[in-house]
């Protein structure tokens, strides 16, 4: 693979700039390369740590009618839709929705045919075994693929390339400004492709969007999706769609980095706890649904508590019911003694635990579904899995809202093209997280960013070479 | 229903000691899950929440250092959790060779020592050409060397002690990671896996990382099984010989197309090929994944087989001729040398890999009540 100089950016005019180096990017420079096209990666990120959140995926979702790759049985049109409407309350464009929809089962014999490998689905994710397609080694493993393939097609790759504007006149791109070995460079292409994420690693930005809470709150993904291109973008007028002051975000566990905790951090053991505040208070129903329905509301819970903070504890019976964090829980043989090692108000804590203990009922325990065993009395109540926590020793883990991905993002149609305050731009495409905002305006559906990376990347290639063909 | 969380380990705090550093990051992975379909580490691993020593030594020497899962890991240097998880088990592994060795001590030399091995090549020259020059020879061939009785009251002693050693080492490896009664398909299993050296075909057949980091390859299991068939081929022609000797009152010299030679020539070729490829991965191959402060005594280990191969081969080329008598001592010095070295070098890891493919199978077959 080439690794660029100053000198080879600005030596000619490419037919097409990507800016950005993950899984929507990548796609896009393939799919242009492969028609001949000279293409030019412009990658924020260094080396180590290319390919943006991509790299932190496991699966992408995918249709299908009958077996296909790792996936099994059917999961049609219809079905995928239904579930996307669910988790979007209806914030989604249905025909650009579809077109997806549609194009994601002629994407997994593409991933293949550029390198990418799946494998079954992961032990412990059963349920995703029709509808997501693995990828062997994870999204690190494809990445790893796509520059390889890239490569292989005569794609130059910059590294640490990291672009601050976008030179646009009328509608038309003519060159992006590039931070790149100490220089502002200007880069000339004939066609532009931006898949530069989201801006969830800008803090100051979170913070203007959605308050001062938001430095607290942890980012599991990359620390360059800083939202550069995309604010550029909005001072030049693009349209763009998707809510700009909400993020999707998770409860994990507060032990986590500040960015790129990703997969492992997440913690799974709220619906057998209780979860207080740093007051010592409950503040929701822990047993409301199974978690992985649940987990996504618990980043918003939390991030409306004091600090930014809440404490899930357990006691003997259920450590071993889920999978064990990847940081050790803190430990004590007393709710005290706990609570003192967590620094909460002791009484207040002690209090919470024996008035939760006291609203159980007796009933039959079924941690793997839904059990009604509720409590009694007692607000917020706990509707599923309400044990006493009685037996020592006692356990606790911390939370904090780890965001995923924020919503924001450029217009597109279903040529992924981008929308200038006059209309189309005659040759800026988007693709990726960057206008995911189109399609998924609330909510998330498993799997799905990696779908409208692929599917919108490659069209956005196909476009943006059509044009300088 | 509880679970022992003290053996858990903070992921963020990087530990020296290469069990527990092991477990950190065979905790991340669990946590993670996805490189499950590259070999049977993660499976393993997966069957559990929590681990104990037993279950990191397991771990070690069921990873063949394919180094897939280095490569698609996203955890990898500079990020804080520093997965590196190729060469914390391949230091774990070393370790455990060094710890379960018996006696104790010589492990931890020539599995790091280069030089120590190739002094006791030299020790082995040495004291064949002494033996030869002070017994007479009695009989054809290289018997008029080195007489037949004489042959086998070094190198029975050579070949048996060696081997006992070595099964006090796997039995206390049982002993460490649990293992219970085997079964048949046990057998079955590890010796399929280990044949085809399943865990170096990266989960799909597409090879491993080894030299060509991000991309696949089959390069190192191709030499790998050349060496390891060669060699088998080796000690078949040296099995038959003595069955040949001993059964049938057939002594050597063997002509070429007797069992001894048809089987000896293309596994000495095998042999010297594979050696020669293994070097040259391992030059290209990036040391910072393999095991730590072991490489000297790994690639003189691999001299030491490739010439015992070659040696070999020109014996055979040279009969009749005076370069027999010399050849003669170089080949069997460096036989003796790789024999009685076998426990303390590199030549365990086949009985210790294999013992862990046994324990693999048996688990699995267990755990899923078989
Ligand atoms: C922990 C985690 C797990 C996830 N798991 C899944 C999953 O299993 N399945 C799924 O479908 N989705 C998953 N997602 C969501 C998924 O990561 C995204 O939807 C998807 O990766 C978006 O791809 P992308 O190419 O648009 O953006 P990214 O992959 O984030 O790529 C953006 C790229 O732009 C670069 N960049 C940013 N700014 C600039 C600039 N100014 N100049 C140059 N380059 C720039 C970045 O360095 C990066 O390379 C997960 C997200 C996280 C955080
Ligand atoms: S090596 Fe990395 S990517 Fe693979 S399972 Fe372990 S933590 Fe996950
Ligand atoms: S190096 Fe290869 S064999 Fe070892 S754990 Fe990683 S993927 Fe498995």
């Amino acid at each position: 693979m080439s690794e660029a100089d100053a000198a080879t950016l600005t030596g000619e005019v490419w037919d097409v700039v990507v800016v950005g180096g993950g899984n929507a990017a990548l796609c896009a420079a393939i799919e242009a390369a492969e028609t001949g096209a000279r293409v030019l990666i412009l990658e924020g990120a260094p080396r180590d740590y290319r390919g943006g959140n991509s790299r932190h995926t496991r699966n992408f979702r995918c249709m299908h009618h009958g077996a296909l790759g790792p996936l099994v049985e059917t999961y049609d049109e219809e079905e995928f839709w239904a579930d996307l409407l669910r988790v979007t309350k209806g914030e989604t464009d249905e025909a650009l929705a579809r077109h997806a929809i549609r194009t994601s089962e002629t994407c997994l014999p593409w991933m293949q045919a550029h390198g990418v490998r799946f494998q079954k689905s992961l032990s412990g994710t059963l349920s995703l075994d029709r509808t997501n397609a693995f990828f062997l080694g994870g999204g690190k493993a494809l990445v790893n693929a796509y520059y390889l393939t890239a490569g292989d097609l005569g794609v130059t790759v910059a590294y640490e390339a990291t672009v601050r504007h976008v030179g646009i006149e009328g509608a038309r791109a003519t060159h992006v400004e590039v931070d790149y070995q100490g220089e502002r460079l200007t880069v000339q292409g004939r066609a532009l492709v931006l898949a530069a994420g989201g801006f969830q690693s800008d803090l100051d930005w979170l913070a203007r969007a959605w308050g001062p809470a938001a430095k607290n709150f942890l980012i599991r993904g990359t620390p360059y999706n800083r939202g550069v291109v995309l604010k550029d973008m909005l001072d030049h007028g693009a349209e763009t769609v998707g809510d700009p002051t909400q993020c999707h975000a998770v409860a994990i566990d507060g032990r986590a980095p500040k960015y790129d905790g990703g997969i492992v951090t997440r913690l799974d053991c709220v619906p057998f706890s209780i979860v207080v505040n740093k007051d010592g208070q409950r503040f929701y129903d822990e047993g409301e649904d199974v978690w992985p329905k649940r987990y996504a509301i618990w980043g918003r819970l939390v991030a409306a508590q004091p600090d930014q903070v809440g404490y899930s504890i357990i006691d003997a019976r259920s450590i071993d019911l889920f999978m064990p964090s990847v940081y050790p829980p803190v430990t004590a043989d007393t709710i005290p003694a706990l609570a003192e090692k967590l620094g909460l108000p002791v009484e207040a804590v002690e209090q919470t635990v024996a008035t939760f203990n006291a609203a159980c009922r007796a009933g039959e325990f079924h941690p793997q579904q839904l059990d009604g065993l509720a409590t009694e009395g007692l607000d917020p109540p706990k509707t599923n899995w309400a044990r006493p926590i009685a037996e020592p020793p006692f356990y606790a883990y911390a939370l904090r809202p780890g965001v995923t991905f924020t919503y924001l993002g450029l217009k597109v149609d279903q040529t992924a093209r981008a929308t200038g305050p006059e209309g189309p731009y005659d040759n800026i495409w988007s693709a990726g997280e960057m206008m995911a905002g189109s399609i998924l305006g609330q909510g998330y559906l498993a799997g799905f960013g990696m779908t409208i990376g692929t599917v919108f990347g490659r069209i956005a290639g196909q476009e943006a070479a059509a044009h300088v063909a | 229903m509880s679970l022992d969380v003290s053996l858990q380990t903070d992921p963020g705090v990087i530990a020296t000691d290469p069990v527990e550093e092991a477990r950190r990051q065979v905790e991340i992975c669990n946590a993670c899950r996805y490189c499950e379909g590259f070999c049977a580490v993660f499976p393993a691993i997966t069957r559990d929440k929590v681990f104990a020593d037993g279950d990191i030594t397991q771990f070690a020497n069921l990873c063949h250092n394919c180094r897939g899962c280095y490569y698609a890991c996203q955890y990898t240097a500079p990020h804080e959790f520093e997965l590196n998880l190729p060469r914390a088990l391949a230091s774990a592994r070393a370790e455990s060779w060094e710890r379960l060795a018996w006696p104790g001590g010589l492990a931890r030399l020539f599995q790091s020592r280069g030089d120590a091995l190739a002094a006791a090549l030299i020790a082995g020259f040495a004291l064949l050409f002494a033996v030869i020059a002070a017994l007479p020879g009695e009989g054809e061939g290289f018997y008029a060397y080195l007489g037949h009785g004489a042959m086998v009251a070094i190198f029975a002693p050579a070949f048996l002690l060696p081997l006992a050693a070595l099964g006090v080492s796997l039995r206390r490896y049982w002993r460490e990671v649990g293992g219970g009664r085997l079964a048949l398909p046990d057998w079955r299993e590890a010796l399929l896996a280990a044949g085809r050296m399943r865990n170096l075909n990266g989960g799909q057949g597409q090879g491993c990382n080894f030299e060509k980091a991000e991309r696949f390859s089959d390069a190192r299991r191709h030499v790998h099984q050349a060496v390891l068939y060669g060699f088998l081929l080796c000690f078949a022609s040296t099995s038959s010989g003595t069955v040949l000797h001993y059964l049938f009152g057939m002594e050597a010299p063997y002509g070429v197309f007797s069992l001894p030679k048809l089987l000896g020539v293309p596994g000495g070729i095998l042999l010297v090929v594979g050696c020669a490829g293994m070097l040259a991965l391992k030059a290209k191959a990036d040391p910072a994944l393999g095991t730590p402060g072991r490489s000297s005594g790994e690639r003189a280990f691999i001299w030491l087989l490739g010439f015992v191969g070659l040696s070999g081969l020109l014996l055979y080329a040279v009969r009749g001729t005076g370069l027999t008598g010399p050849l003669l001592a170089l080949h069997l010095g460096s036989v003796l040398t790789f024999f009685l070295l076998t426990p303390y070098s590199k030549m365990a890891h086949g009985f210790y890999r294999m013992t862990a493919l046994l324990r693999e199978a048996q688990d699995k077959r267990e755990r899923a009540g078989g």
